[in-house]
């Protein structure tokens, strides 16, 4: 006969067996026996956040930056719709994340108890599986079960409930064997005939472009490389989401840049020129396609992805491939060479590329005695290229100029929320990716407005002495929402003015960090310098021109040809087609 | 500004899932959530082990929406199967109706024999009242009930369409 456990015991043992050694959380009333069997042990690290919501967007920064899966421990009720903002970008995003969630005892659910929420049928729409576990003997097995699912296939966010007494009960427990799930059987490896099509096709295409996305990164780092060996033998130019930066390296000649809303003019033009679009990990976002009548519309598409719901679903293709993306990279760049394709010569179609890229779309004005946001992040990106930084952001315009001007020449080094799009996720992601790589620097691109949004993560931050630096870039707006206004709405800046901004230097201070201010163009390289220096964590307050645009950007709705640049005559007012789209 | 709409067509799914506390909710939700529609959705457990449902979902979308909502269905975690039978080809759709009509004289005449007609049994009656049941498609239902209104229609409840794919093997 097994010895019995109590459900917070196994909780403990599955997570070890899994290999999990980090958890996320913040203790409440109905994980009580959870965080006692924690107290006990010393195989997993707890890491106190100081907002459920900051545990989520932590343990992203942590997966996105390692790789493996992040997990956090919250309790019922608030505990768990904290959670629900930082679940549903994880799924947005596609990070394998594990949230475990108190819940009250099994026979007060539905009672309206103390602390109570549906948290599965909250969290049923923003994860990717969810299960309420009312059986102590079952709590192994879905434990397994959750981590496989929030790990393979399309990964993504997995809710496991567990009530208190649930917590409490004693079952046994025995480490399962490999998962075999019933229904869930994500298709990996793509079809022989459908590569062969696609290779012929890239074989044969006079003007190609790889468009790659987030699915990349995902696949894992072999994938990175898969897609430089397929790039070096095709010749093609790439181009990425927001999401798949850094899986094919910015110093790269074949590298455009990004794409979309506020991509570069060479890689919207290229799409838009294409007699071959291969699409390898993205899901064309409305972000990247603009006006989708408009979209890349003399080129015929391949496009792989893992999630058979991502093809055709907003653009018709002509060759999908269901597989995991780095297998599918792979099995072309095989098979390419094991059929000796000649290198393809793409030489007229770079001739109209180069001629695209000497528009230099990324150019911004001078700022005379102002610091420009954009050139506050080239030079933080020539202070630290060295070293290999992790960064993240917030959202907003800053975010955008991260992506711009920060180049990245591997995976798992930038950490931003795209699809849903969510601000104060920069400051705990910068945690979690501290957390996960101890020695690597770790920097959040900030807005002054965004930062605010999660910025009682600092504590954590202190707490375990981990040396993240913050970079605000300070133009005193909510800078899209004051652009968008500026274009679609006259200027009519609507609450989009950041009042009373706290002193961030005495901020920094206050909880133990070190604060400084730089406002003169002059200081820029040296402020950075010292950030760089400082041992602890650091907030630079980087106060930047007000009013400065985030250009190239194609209006919502418009075509990759209608690209708007430094040089357009821009403000004005928008119609309501327009206007509806966000 | 207006809203545009597509044009839809009318499809029949047959859906395996894991009979599992939820799993309605999560397929339900997953229509609402992404803006597709239901007109009738039926559920029980059809395994022998009680582990196993079958979902009978009938939905209008234009085709490219129809595709998607099959490839929404699924990636859910709990779903084994999808079967678009209207897709598929050669089927058999039922629904069955309780239709409970009241009248005296000529109309409970009337009822009793357009009842025989449809072949709808008598299930329940009373001096001034009669329940029928009947099956059939959901367009034999609709003109029966159509029918019933004139000599005295009370109420109706309706099963919605269950399905299956005919000749020997399982779609």
């Amino acid at each position: 006969m097994q010895a019995e456990k109590s459900g917070a015991d196994i909780l403990i043992e599955a997570l070890c067996d899994i290999g999990v050694d980090t958890i996320f959380g913040y203790p409440g009333g109905a994980v009580l026996p959870i965080y006692d069997a924690l107290f006990n042990q010393s195989r997993i690290r707890h890491i106190l956040v100081r907002q459920e919501g900051g545990a989520v967007h932590a343990a992203e920064g942590y997966a996105r930056s390692t790789g493996k899966p992040g997990v956090v421990l919250v309790t019922s009720g608030p505990g768990a719709t904290n959670a629900i903002t930082g679940i549903t970008d994880a799924l947005m995003d596609s990070i394998p994340i594990v949230v475990i969630t108190g819940q009250v005892a099994t026979h007060l659910i539905g009672t309206d108890a103390f602390q109570e929420a549906d948290t599965v049928g909250l969290t049923r729409h923003c994860t990717k599986h969810n299960y309420l576990v009312k059986d102590p003997a079952k709590l192994g097995g879905v434990i397994h079960e959750a981590f496989h699912i929030a790990t393979s296939g399309r990964p993504g966010p997995v809710v496991i409930d567990i009530p208190k007494d649930v917590q409490v009960a004693t079952a046994p427990y025995k480490k399962p064997g490999p998962i075999e799930h019933r229904a869930y059987r994500p298709q990996v490896r793509p079809e022989t005939a459908l590569i062969e099509a696609a290779v012929e096709m890239l074989a044969a295409a006079e003007r190609p472009i790889l468009y790659t996305g987030g699915g990349i990164i995902n696949a894992g780092p072999g994938a990175s490389q898969m897609l430089r060996e397929l790039a070096r033998l095709s010749c093609a130019p790439v181009t990425s989401t927001l999401m798949g930066l850094g899986a094919f390296p910015a110093s790269s000649p074949q590298w455009l840049g990004m794409l979309g809303m506020h991509g570069t003019y060479e890689a919207n033009m290229a799409m838009n020129k294409a007699d071959l679009m291969v699409c390898l990990g993205a899901r064309f976002d409305d972000r990247v396609t603009g006006r989708l009548d408009a979209f890349s519309p003399q080129s015929r598409k391949v496009h792989i992805d893992i999630d058979r719901s991502s093809i055709n679903k907003n653009i018709r293709v002509d060759l999908p491939i269901v597989a995991d993306v780095g297998r599918a990279i792979e099995d072309m760049v095989k098979l390419w060479k094991a059929r000796q394709h000649p290198k393809s010569d793409l030489a007229e179609w770079w001739r109209r590329i180069e001629g695209w890229r000497a528009r230099d779309s990324l150019a911004f004005p001078g700022g005379g005695k102002e610091i420009m946001p954009q050139a506050a992040v080239k030079a933080l990106f020539a202070a630290t290229r060295g070293r290999d930084p992790i960064v993240t952001t917030e959202v907003g315009q800053h975010q955008m100029w991260a992506a711009q001007h920060f180049g990245f020449e591997g995976p798992n080094k930038w950490l931003t929320s795209g699809g849903l799009g969510t601000m104060g996720y920069g400051l705990p992601a910068a945690i979690g990716a501290q957390i996960g790589n101890p020695r690597a620097l770790v920097i959040d691109i900030a807005g002054e407005a965004s930062i605010q949004m999660n910025i009682q993560e600092m504590a954590t931050a202190t707490q375990y002495r981990l040396p993240v630096k913050v970079f605000i870039l300070n133009n005193q707006y909510m800078g899209m929402v004051r652009q968008w206004q500026e274009l679609s709405y006259a200027g009519r800046y609507a609450e989009s003015y950041s009042d009373s901004l706290p002193d961030f230097v005495a901020l920094a201070e206050a909880y133990g960090w070190t604060g400084i201010r730089i406002e003169d163009p002059g200081d820029l390289e040296d402020g950075i310098a010292r950030m760089l220096a400082a041992e602890g964590p650091v907030m630079v307050d980087c106060v930047v021109a007000k009013l400065a645009n985030c250009f190239p950007m194609i209006p919502s709705g418009a075509a990759h040809t209608e690209m708007l640049l430094h040089d357009a005559e821009v403000s004005g007012e928008m119609d309501d087609e327009a206007k509806a789209l966000v | 500004m207006h809203i545009k709409e597509e044009l839809a067509e009318r499809h029949t799914l047959s859906v395996l899932v894991d009979n599992e506390p939820g799993i309605l909710a999560r397929i339900a939700g997953m229509f609402t959530a992404r803006g597709y529609n239901i007109e009738s959705l039926t559920v029980t457990d059809v395994s022998e082990d009680q582990s196993v449902s079958r979902i009978t979902i009938v939905t209008s979308a234009s085709s490219h929406v129809m595709e998607q909502i099959i490839a929404q269905l699924d990636r859910l975690v709990p779903v084994h199967r999808v079967t678009d039978l209207t897709a598929f080809g050669p089927h058999v759709e039922r629904e069955l109706a309780l239709v409970k009509v009241a009248g005296r004289g000529d109309d409970r005449i009337e009822a009793l024999r357009l009842a025989d007609v449809y072949r709808a049994r008598v299930v329940d009656a009373t001096t001034a009242s009669f329940i029928f049941e009947l099956t059939g498609s959901t367009d034999k239902i609709d003109s029966f009930v159509a029918l019933m209104r004139e000599v005295g229609l009370v109420e109706v409840a309706r099963t919605g369409v269950v399905a299956i794919a005919r000749g020997a093997e399982a779609a």
